[in-house]
């Protein structure tokens, strides 16, 4: 049996008393459509940071293709293949969106650390950027600074900056959070039309993008893998119903 | 075959982004307005040379707080730091060739700048400014108190620097070699910041400035950018410092002291920061305001400049160059045809 392309073994990590991750045990196969769900509090963000290196677990191993990566640091992680886009937006507000995907592609590519050669002469990495814009259907807006533009678009531009690293491993942190409803659909488009080969965990609270978008789905509460299976095995699981969907159907 | 076009090389955006690095046709005219003032007013040189290296030390700053975001109070140790590079190793008699001299002061401070970045960087916002400001005290009160070194409170005078390519005096009376010398070299150090901030690596500092989370998230190693930064403006800065003491021939405890710190960072605010000539216009207005002020009103003049700084921080936060732009935007604004 081949290694998963994302793994965690006994992922453990406390805040003083709080156990925000208890003893995580989650595999993410190449190519999937996985969606960590849980109550408020429940410890998925706490699960995004400590995949992406941000905090160090207190224990346990983080393993990307059978290579344990616990103790590499989050630019590498990145490097490896593991991108993420963030539940509050993280953008470079008073660039243009064209130049916010340049960052992320020229991080990429290789092309940062050069300091003698203008930006502008990297038509390779404008040329990636302005595609990957296209295929957001964000070309028209590259131009715009990104805080000209309405919240839904600027969501767009968040997962942007993650395409534009090519990620193996991607992690969508509420991606349609903030979204007004009239807007969330090009969201929702846009995560349909990911490329299959990238494997996604997506964590989200809207249970409609849940079970439209995932194949596989982790219920995590406080802290705990609380269940693991398919849409249909978690949508008729009674606890889950109990301790987080009937919540959900009430408020 | 030829190579196909790239169906997004004429998109707005991607015009703009290549062709940002590309000289403005304004841009010659500071140049040829310094050049102009070396023969309209050879009796201002004195004064013209102080602008310049003025001008140079706001420029260092402006990499660093305008384009990297780091808010420094200490930018003044490194300008201390070159000027006491070059007079100690003059007054010693150990070196004072002033072209090499700039650039072991540049060398000096950059070290010092390396230094003080890997440990200060790995904090940021108010206790950044503290720290920075706490390294400058650190270096003033050494200089103070290596007396034997430095002079101590009297700083060095009458540095002997050699004469500039081995044939240009430099006259403390009629400085028009260093008026000259110092043009060159502000130019120099400006063509080298100007290329650096339109580079991959200037564009990844403004993402640090905008985003420093977001940096990381992409897999930029931002804490190396930040210190590598930060020594390229201190050598700058020190570049600055140092041919302060080959012009003036002294150095004292005032080029590192909070004082000349502050000064630049007044002067950065009121040109705008982030914009390269913000140093330039910052540094005519500042000199020029305390000119007429000072006549004005002899005892209290600082008092008008303070004003003016509350009334650009509150309503103009790009300093007279963010107003200049707005005034340009709105003379350009589409009118509604009749």
């Amino acid at each position: 049996m081949t290694a998963p392309l994302l793994e965690t073994r006994a992922l453990c990590r406390s805040f003083g008393a709080l156990t925000a991750a208890r003893d995580i045990d989650f595999r993410l196969e190449a190519g999937a459509r996985h969606a960590l769900i849980g109550p408020n509090g429940a410890g998925k963000t706490t699960f995004i940071n400590l995949l992406t290196g941000v905090i160090a677990p207190t224990s346990g191993a983080i393993l990307l293709k059978g290579r344990n990566i616990t103790s590499v640091g989050q630019a590498q992680r990145v490097k490896l293949g593991i991108a993420r886009t963030f539940q509050i937006n993280r953008l470079f507000r008073r660039l243009s969106v064209l130049e916010n995907v340049y960052l992320a592609v020229a991080e990429r590519v290789g092309a940062a650390p050069s300091m003698f050669q203008p930006a502008g002469t990297r038509r390779d990495v404008i040329e990636e950027s302005m595609r990957l814009l296209d295929t957001l259907k964000l070309a028209p807006h590259a131009s715009r600074r990104v805080w000209e533009l309405p919240y839904g678009r600027q969501r767009l531009v968040e997962l942007a900056i993650a395409l534009g690293l090519k990620p193996e491993v991607l992690l969508l942190d509420e991606p349609a959070a903030g979204v007004p409803s009239a807007e969330s659909h090009i969201i929702l488009d846009a995560i349909d039309t990911l490329p299959r080969d990238i494997g996604v965990l997506i964590i989200d609270h809207d249970m409609d993008l849940v079970f439209r978008f995932a194949e596989r789905i982790t219920v995590l509460v406080s802290g705990a893998v609380f269940a693991t299976g398919s849409p249909r095995e978690i949508g008729a699981d009674p606890n889950v119903r109990a301790v987080y969907l009937g919540q959900a159907a009430r408020g | 075959m030829t190579p196909t076009k790239s169906p997004w090389a004429d998109h707005p955006a991607a015009v703009a982004l290549a062709g940002r690095h590309r000289l403005r046709a304004w841009e010659p005219i500071p140049w040829i307005l310094a050049l102009a003032f070396y023969f309209v007013f050879p009796t201002y040189l004195g004064f013209g040379t102080e602008l310049l290296i003025t001008i140079l030390f706001a420029v260092s700053l402006d990499l660093v707080l305008g384009y990297a975001g780091i808010v420094t109070l200490g930018q003044a140790a490194f300008f201390g730091a070159g000027a006491y590079t070059v007079g100690i190793l003059a007054k010693r008699g150990i070196w004072n060739e002033p072209i090499t001299g700039l650039v072991l002061a540049a060398a000096v401070a950059a070290a010092i700048g390396l230094g003080s970045g890997l440990v200060l960087l790995r904090t940021g916002g108010l206790t950044l400014l503290m720290l920075t400001l706490c390294t400058m005290a650190l270096l003033e009160e050494a200089a103070n108190l290596a007396h034997d070194y430095t002079g101590g409170f009297d700083g060095l005078d009458s540095l002997p620097i050699a004469p500039l390519l081995g044939r240009f005096e430099f006259n403390p009376l009629y400085p028009t070699t260093q008026y000259l010398y110092v043009l060159v070299v502000l130019f120099v150090c400006f063509v080298f910041v100007r290329t650096l901030v339109y580079s991959p690596f200037g564009q990844s500092l403004t993402g640090i400035r905008e985003n420093t989370l977001r940096m990381h998230a992409v897999g930029a190693p931002v804490r190396g950018r930040l210190v590598l930064c930060y020594a390229l403006s201190a050598a700058i800065a020190g570049v600055a410092g140092g041919i302060w003491a080959q012009a003036n021939a002294y150095v004292n405890l005032g080029t590192l002291g909070l004082d000349r710190a502050a000064t630049v960072l007044i002067i950065l605010v009121l040109g705008g920061y982030g914009r390269l000539y913000g140093a330039f216009v910052g540094a005519i207005a500042y000199m020029a305001l305390s000119h007429f002020l000072s006549k004005l009103y002899p005892t209290a003049w600082q008092l008008g400049l303070g004003l003016l700084l509350v009334v650009i921080a509150l309503f103009a936060r790009n300093g007279i160059l963010g107003i200049a732009e707005l005034g340009l935007r709105w003379l350009r604004r589409p009118r509604p045809k009749p």
